[in-house]
């Protein structure tokens, strides 16, 4: 008998347990959502049925799915974790094979009624398997080499998977979620010191290959590298969607241009402004304090998922939720620093604000996971 | 697995730090994000903003009208007219092929065009308008409107275009606009944005050109807001321009359609001036040509017949043409000589037909002489051998300074193209220019206006003014402007003796009203309306002694470059002038026969104010006026016709 078993009696069951959801986490992220709606609504130039309302419909699918994960005990959820994790990386190997290709990337695989982006599912099933492998492991040996191996090459299998697809911003974020699990479940810090060395190292690599048969990144990606890099050498050309979004948030100021007076976006200077570039559109109309608000917000779930993680006693549930609350925290802080010019333009959208299913209903059931480790959390 | 109470306690600390460091980072990097938003959005956001508004607000120039032109009694020369066109721009051209394709199924559009359009489009600025077809009708522009959603990028515009209702007959006076090119950018001192909207029509020549600045009006403004592919999503504000000034010129619009239609089918000009005030009612040159066909961008082939024509129709002749005055001039050798006393009017010279200076012979046009002549006679039968002599005694000098004090030679400030100065040779003059010393010879051929003298049609009939005065009268072309009058010709006096002047005009008087005189023929028998004139005829070759020898070549024998020019002047009526008319018939021959009919015509028509009675002129020419008037109106006719169907 494990400890956790041992508290079973306390914890909550049948429909009861909607009652010991972690409701200020439900609030925040219908909060999140709701701007999101109210924000697609604007880009369209106020019409419900382009963005908003599919938007809304994956929205009340995804509340469906995390409150059918969040039932099912989370330790359920650590048993299937490898397989979930290995489901996943058949996943991309399917996209690999047979995946529809969009934007210049195979990303897709068709289910029918929902195009699937297994890249997304990526991050929660690493983030998943991780939990489980430092909940399983003696905690005495987290630091050693043989069991260091192990978790990084979990990590790297999916991430350079994603790398081909080629998805770059999706591989950054299952990269970074897995190193932040691996952080928080103790590993030595020195490993982390060389982890830093090492990416340095790939840095200079990938900028020396650039233009021969073995470089890394697509030109495409290569570009908007440099783009990042100097956005006003060539304002009008690859420049365009940082400068134009810088001008966007800049003449936002404080209180912003007024809903959906954004001259910006209304007159389509903003590229894929109801994707990845929908935070811009909120800073413009609602200007300084609508971003800082929004910036609030996200940080409120941070808070809420650290004060879940840190009151549970079980290490799986604790690692689970504090590596779902990374790997969100990652979706908006790359999102955010690309449309304001602090990071290259990877492609990340805006959680839950963004347009988007795939992305939407897999934050979703990560949040039923952070909810079923609450709900199910030893008393 | 087990675990005990101590590992999950130690767990739960590492995981807590490890948590609160993580948060930490978390936080520090939302802190930069916050940072950032805060310089983006406050510190920077004037400048974001000004990038924004930059982005949106596009500022475009709305041409004004450009002024109309009327002639003295306010008929219409230049005016705009409503252009129906369609036109596309680079970034709304998603598919040009199938807009050009479908558009050519509304209007007629040739595969020339199709390629014009193209490859001006290629050049173009992304949101500068090209015209695909201008001057559509009605019908096909209503067309063109309903079916615009399945034109892609096509959009249907209305813009002003200049028309000339009278076409031809003031093609030289007022000239005509055309698009500003290049060249025109490069040559004009004027930093108009007007200029730099592709297509836009400014004075190519004549008035137009001249008047530029008075007829172009200033620029409105119209601010927009566009989207980034540059569509105007709608207008912010808007400043209007200011129409340009209207002009009025002297010309009597019915009298010039008369001279043009007199000048049919020669290669002449005339000048019809009012010798108190200067007006300039009429400046015909023939043969013409439309200014509209310049508007609309003369096609090559039209373009190279103007060219090519040897009557040369682009020249402005009246005023562009220098030719040597021939006898016409006598009236200054005259005054000169008078004027300094050397002779008196009564003094006479003997004519036996030709004269020896320097060893050379200097013919008289009648061979046999005129025996002796004075003043009137000379003038009236036009002898040479008189202007020999009285030119060897007051010396050239003399003779030049009176033909400037009468207005040849110079360059009257009239509102026309390449306005010609002539030339009056002084001694001075020809030694810079040849290098070589002025001869008696050189003297003699001035006298009798050949040589190097040389007078446009307008100096011409300024002089003839002047003689007919005594005043410095100087031509006026523009009558007002934006309905302010402009200054009078009239002048003070010469400070001519008024005997001998009377003298002078009593001869001219005696030419066209004594039987003996030159210009007889051509006389009008009205008694309130005597015209007083002049004929010349100016050689423009060399006669052989050879030739003289053997009888000189009759003018119809040779080929039409090397004939005669044929000059008359005249102003009427003689007793109290009111208008003088200078024709030049170029290789027309004799004055007195190729020009004098001209000008008579012209003068009644002038003195008249429409189509003269009959009973003007002689019994004898008055079944050939008959014919002219005819001719004349059918030619109007045709030619208003023209002028209909167009419009």
């Amino acid at each position: 008998m494990t400890y956790l078993q041992n508290n079973l009696q306390t914890v909550p069951t049948g429909l009861r347990k909607i009652l010991f959801l972690n409701w200020p986490v439900i609030v925040l992220i219908s909060t999140i959502s709701s701007v999101g709606f109210m924000m697609l609504y604007s880009v369209s130039g106020g019409d419900v049925s382009v963005w908003a309302e599919p938007q809304m419909k994956r929205f009340a699918l995804g509340m469906v799915l995390m409150v059918c994960v969040a039932m099912v005990p989370v330790w359920i959820w650590r048993n299937v974790s490898v397989l979930a994790y290995i489901g996943s990386l058949l996943l991309l190997l399917a996209v690999e094979l047979f995946g529809v290709v969009g934007m210049g990337a195979q990303r897709w695989i068709d289910l029918g009624f929902m195009r699937l982006q297994p890249s997304e599912l990526t991050k929660i099933t690493v983030i998943l398997v991780l939990a489980a492998y430092y909940d399983w492991l003696d905690i005495k040996k987290v630091s050693h080499p043989l069991w260091v191996f192990i978790p990084v090459l979990i990590i790297l299998i999916p991430t350079f998977m994603v790398l081909r697809q080629p998805d770059l911003g999706t591989a950054i974020l299952v990269l970074s979620g897995g190193g932040i699990i691996m952080f928080v479940a103790g590993v030595s810090w020195y490993y982390f010191g060389a982890v830093v060395a090492i990416i340095g190292g790939i840095v200079a690599a990938v900028f020396q290959f650039r233009g021969t048969q073995w470089q890394f990144l697509k030109d495409y990606q290569y570009r908007r590298i440099d783009t990042f890099l100097n956005p006003d050498a060539d304002p009008l050309r690859a420049g365009y969607h940082i400068t134009q979004s810088k001008i966007a948030l800049g003449s936002g100021g404080w209180t912003g241009k007024g809903y959906m007076q954004g001259t910006q976006s209304r007159l389509n200077f903003l590229p894929e402004k109801h994707t990845d570039f929908i935070f811009t559109t909120l800073a413009e109309e609602f200007g300084f304090l609508g971003g800082i608000s929004l910036l609030g917000l996200y940080a409120l779930v941070l808070v809420f998922c650290a004060i879940s993680a840190f009151q549970n006693k079980d290490r799986f549930s604790s690692l689970l939720i504090l590596g779902i609350g990374a790997t969100f925290f990652l979706f908006y802080a790359v999102n955010m620093s690309m449309v304001m010019g602090l990071a290259p333009v990877v492609g990340v959208p805006l959680p839950l604000v963004s347009y988007g299913g795939s992305a939407m209903l897999v934050l979703l059931a990560a949040f039923g996971l952070m909810q079923s480790a609450h709900v199910h959390r030893p008393r | 697995m087990r675990r005990t109470e101590q590992d999950v306690e130690q767990s739960k600390r590492k995981i807590t730090r490890r948590g609160l460091i993580l948060g930490g980072l978390q936080f520090g990097f939302m802190g930069i994000l916050a940072l950032r938003m805060r310089y983006l959005q406050v510190d920077q956001a004037d400048q974001y903003r000004l990038l924004s508004d930059g982005n949106r607000i596009k500022i475009d120039l709305l041409p004004p009208a450009r002024g109309q032109i009327f002639d003295r009694n306010g008929a219409v020369i230049a005016t705009n007219e409503q252009n129906y066109r369609v036109v596309i721009r680079r970034e709304d051209s998603r598919d040009l092929d199938e807009a050009l394709y479908k558009l050519g199924m509304i209007i007629d559009l040739p595969p020339e065009q199709q390629d014009r359009v193209r490859k001006e489009l290629s050049r173009a600025n992304p949101s500068a308008p090209i015209t695909i077809a201008d001057r559509l009708s009605w019908e096909q522009f209503s067309s063109i409107a309903v079916n615009a959603p399945a034109l892609p990028g096509v959009t249907p515009d209305v813009g002003l275009s200049r028309r000339y209702p009278l076409r031809g007959d003031f093609a030289h006076i007022v000239g005509y606009v055309g698009p500003v090119s290049d060249y025109d950018l490069s040559r004009i001192e004027d930093d108009d944005p007007l200029l730099h909207i592709p297509k836009f029509q400014i004075g190519k020549s004549g008035a137009e050109s001249k008047l530029e600045q008075d007829l172009r009006g200033a620029a409105g403004t119209v601010s927009v807001e566009k989207n980034a592919s540059g569509r105007a999503i709608r207008e912010l504000s808007r400043t209007e321009g200011t129409a340009g000034k209207n002009v009025q010129l002297t010309i009597d619009s019915g009298l010039q359609n008369y001279v043009q239609a007199r000048l049919h089918g020669e290669s002449a000009s005339a000048v019809v001036i009012d010798t108190e005030t200067g007006d300039l009612l009429a400046v015909g040159s023939a043969p013409t040509f439309d200014p509209n066909k310049f508007v609309r961008g003369i096609s090559i082939a039209d373009y190279a017949e103007l060219t090519e024509n040897k009557y040369r129709p682009l020249a402005n002749k009246s005023v562009q043409g220098a030719y040597p005055p021939g006898s016409t001039f006598k009236m200054v050798t005259a005054l000169a000589a008078l004027e300094d006393g050397v002779i008196s009017a009564q003094d006479t010279v003997r004519c036996t037909g030709h004269t020896e200076v320097g060893g050379r012979k200097f013919h008289c046009w009648k061979r046999s002489g005129h025996g002796n002549v004075d003043l009137q006679k000379s003038l009236q039968q036009s002898c040479d051998v008189y202007y020999y002599d009285i030119a060897q005694r007051v010396g050239i000098e003399k003779i030049t300074a009176m033909a400037r004090r009468l207005g040849l030679g110079e360059r009257f400030d009239i509102p026309m193209s390449a306005v010609h100065g002539g030339l009056t040779p002084t001694k001075a003059w020809k030694n810079q220019k040849y290098g070589t010393d002025w001869v008696v010879g050189d003297s003699l051929n001035a006298s009798i206006g050949q040589g190097y003298v040389l007078a446009s049609p307008l100096q011409l009939a300024v002089m003839t003014a002047r003689l007919a005065t005594g005043k410095s009268v100087t031509p006026r072309l523009l009558k007002s402007v934006d309905g302010v009058e402009t200054p009078s010709g009239a002048g003070e006096s010469l400070g001519l003796n008024e005997n001998i002047l009377r003298q002078v005009r009593a001869a001219m008087h005696d030419v066209s009203n004594t039987s003996s005189g030159t210009g007889y023929k051509m006389r009008i028998v009205k008694t309130d309306m005597l015209m007083a004139g002049k004929s010349g005829t100016s050689q423009v070759r060399n006669i052989s002694a050879a030739e003289r020898a053997s009888g000189v070549v009759r003018n119809a024998d040779l080929p039409w470059e090397r004939r005669d020019h044929a000059l008359f002047v005249a102003f009427a009526p003689s007793d109290k002038p009111r208008y003088a008319v200078a024709v030049v018939v170029e290789h027309g021959g004799g004055g007195s026969t190729a020009a004098a009919p001209i000008v008579r015509d012209v003068m009644l028509q002038t003195l008249y104010g429409g189509t003269p009675p009959l009973d003007a002129y002689p019994q004898k020419d008055r079944a050939s006026a008959k014919a002219q008037q005819d001719k004349i109106r059918e030619l109007l006719r045709a030619s208003d016709q023209a002028g209909t169907e167009e419009t």
